[in-house]
């Protein structure tokens, strides 16, 4: 099954192409790094697979062909967009009560045991919480309804070094646990090194690089995903330049 | 840091499901908008404080001039007097208190209906909400019906409040005891009956469609009011008045519980003007016949000048067509918030983030 199908996808603000001729599949029970510089279409395409934008050209499928956006798939699917955004003046068991009420399935036991180890008061508002407590919660909140695919939008852009390997341990644990695939967008390279398994390279709208990891840093010959993943940037971004 | 392991997921396949009960929209739209809410009932729980405090002694003076009896004596009269004389700020639309109470509705309207979409957007919270199992038509429907409905039930029983306060104005026995009577469509239509929260309802849902257009919240809560202003002033001044078609009398005094649209002249069956020119007066009235001082200057020109062959007409609406037409303009404006409504969901299915 692949959590994620596109084709021909492509949408356009104004006369600007934010995402253009994107067709990939991505397999379920990986962990997807969706790699490129800012303005390449990663939240474009994340948007796109969560029904919040409608495409302009092309379709996107999720969960093994349902489509984006329609009930059946939002069930199986937990998004934090990025700066995880949270309803500021409600209180954590507040963000609890709503979430657990607009799903189907809700782990309410979990999300108060995690958010027990991490220290987040339950009465505290969302707004009051720093940077890294609003990401965990965001991602707890996520994490409870047990979906299918994950997908996550510059996750760990905004946190701290500690608070960003505490986010990704908190992923990857869950991930592990019970076959959840996951899909994430970001520009820092580092932190992807360690957890995907399925890289995805966009660059100016478009796709140049898809594939498992292993396949691909053997295919290209570079030691490191990061290297892999400069080179075609650089490539892209200076096509006049001889290597 | 150690992660929770997690037990295995409950259902596998869930293509198929049903949706989820539309019931549990009832305790998040309480926990978004309780402090809206609360405000709502701060508002109007003071109105209604201050109806109390001063319709009380208003209808014991009522009471107790009715019920005196033999109605032309003197301590009668004197009662009467008294309820006369209880100078009522909120007579009347144009009064201060009347202006003032006028702006309820759309004040609550705005306030509580146009952040309802455009603070998911402003803040970009619908990133959230507009990504979980339960649709987010189904979302915004479910909202809007129940704060729409949660206002119309608050607004509704301060509507019948004010309704309970002007009783006095509109008795039919008034008249007979030289009591202050009042047209029951020129003293705060639109706060009283089902029109107060119908303008309620149709402030929310304008503002919530506002809200969803703008995708601001100040600038939305602005939009609002003024298109609220525009519609209100535009039934006031137009189109109340045209729900049934007015009586016409050639009685010099109508019932003084009529809201008069119209008054024009006629001679010989033919229009003559629409009030009688200064010319005309200083001809036939320039001596007012004794005994009539106590009537109104209409009454006067109308007495002076009908043996020279004019008579005057009046077209108006009789008080008894009170709930008729708060009925009629109730109605239209629900059929405009349900219409809102739609239109609000139509662009939260098809908003492009």
């Amino acid at each position: 099954m692949n959590v994620v199908e596109a084709s021909g996808l492509g949408k356009r603000y104004g006369r600007t192409w934010a995402l253009r001729e994107c067709t990939l599949q991505i397999p379920a029970g990986r962990v997807a790094a969706l790699v490129g510089p800012n303005g390449a279409g990663k939240s474009t395409l994340l948007n796109l697979a969560v029904g919040l934008s409608v495409p302009s050209a092309g379709a996107v499928t999720v969960l093994g062909g349902r489509p984006a956006g329609s009930p059946a798939a939002l069930d199986g699917i937990a998004f934090v967009a990025q700066d995880t955004p949270l309803y500021k003046n409600l209180s954590v068991a507040d963000m609890i009560y709503v979430t657990r009420s607009l799903n189907r399935r809700f782990d309410r036991r979990y999300a108060k045991a995690r958010l027990g180890e991490l220290g987040i008061p339950l009465t505290r508002r969302a707004g009051r919480l720093s940077g890294g407590q609003q990401a965990q919660l965001a991602l707890t909140l996520a994490l409870a309804r047990r979906p299918r695919l994950l997908i996550l939008d510059e996750p760990v852009a905004m946190l701290d070094p500690v608070a960003r390997h505490d986010f990704m341990a908190t992923v990857l644990a869950a991930a592990a646990g019970d076959g959840m695939s996951v899909l994430l967008s970001s520009h820092v390279l580092t932190e992807l090194e360690r957890v995907a398994s399925y890289l995805i390279l966009l660059a100016r709208g478009q796709v140049r690089l898809a594939g498992e990891v292993a396949d691909l840093l053997a295919t290209h010959g570079q030691a490191s995903l990061e290297e892999l993943a400069m080179t075609y940037l650089l490539e892209t971004h200076t096509p006049a330049v001889p290597r | 840091m150690t992660a929770l392991t997690m037990p295995a997921r409950p259902d596998a396949d869930d293509a198929s499901l049903r949706p989820l009960p539309w019931r549990r929209m009832a305790g998040v739209t309480w926990r978004q908008h309780r402090i809206a809410l609360a405000a709502v009932a701060v508002l109007l729980g003071a109105l209604a404080v201050w109806l109390w405090i001063t319709g009380t002694p208003l209808h014991h003076a009522y009471a107790a001039a009715v019920a005196c009896h033999p109605a032309g004596s003197a301590a009668c009269q004197s009662l009467a007097g008294t309820f006369n004389g209880m100078n009522d700020r909120m007579a009347g639309g144009t009064t201060p208190g009347g202006v003032l109470l006028q702006l309820v509705p759309v004040l609550i309207g705005a306030f509580a209906g146009a952040p309802v979409l455009a603070r998911e957007l402003e803040t970009g919270t619908f990133r959230y909400t507009w990504t979980q199992g339960f649709s987010r038509c189904r979302w915004a429907l479910a909202k809007l019906v129940l704060l729409a409905v949660a206002l119309a039930a608050a607004t509704g029983a301060a509507g019948a409040l004010v309704s309970w306060y002007y009783q006095p104005y509109f008795a039919p026995s008034s008249a007979a005891l030289h009591l202050n009577e009042m047209s029951p469509f020129e003293t705060l239509f639109i706060l009283r009956g089902v029109a107060f929260p119908a303008w309620t309802m149709a402030a929310f849902t304008i503002g919530a469609l506002a809200g969803m257009l703008i995708r601001r919240v100040v600038p939305a809560i602005i939009a609002t009011l003024a298109v609220y202003a525009g519609l209100a002033v535009a039934t006031a001044g137009l189109l109340r008045e045209r729900y049934l078609t007015p009586l016409l009398t050639a009685n010099p005094n109508p019932p003084g519980t009529a809201w008069t649209i119209s008054q024009w002249w006629t001679k010989d069956g033919r229009f003559a003007f629409a009030s009688p020119p200064l010319s005309l007066i200083n001809q036939f009235c320039s001596a007012p016949p004794a005994g009539r001082g106590k009537n109104a200057p209409f009454g006067t020109f109308a007495q002076c000048l009908a043996p020279h062959g004019y008579s005057q007409w009046t077209s108006y609406q009789p008080a008894s067509r009170f709930w008729p037409f708060q009925w009629i303009e109730g109605g239209w404006l629900l059929v405009l918030s349900a219409l809102l409504i739609a239109a609000t969901i139509w662009l939260v299915r098809r908003r492009a983030a």
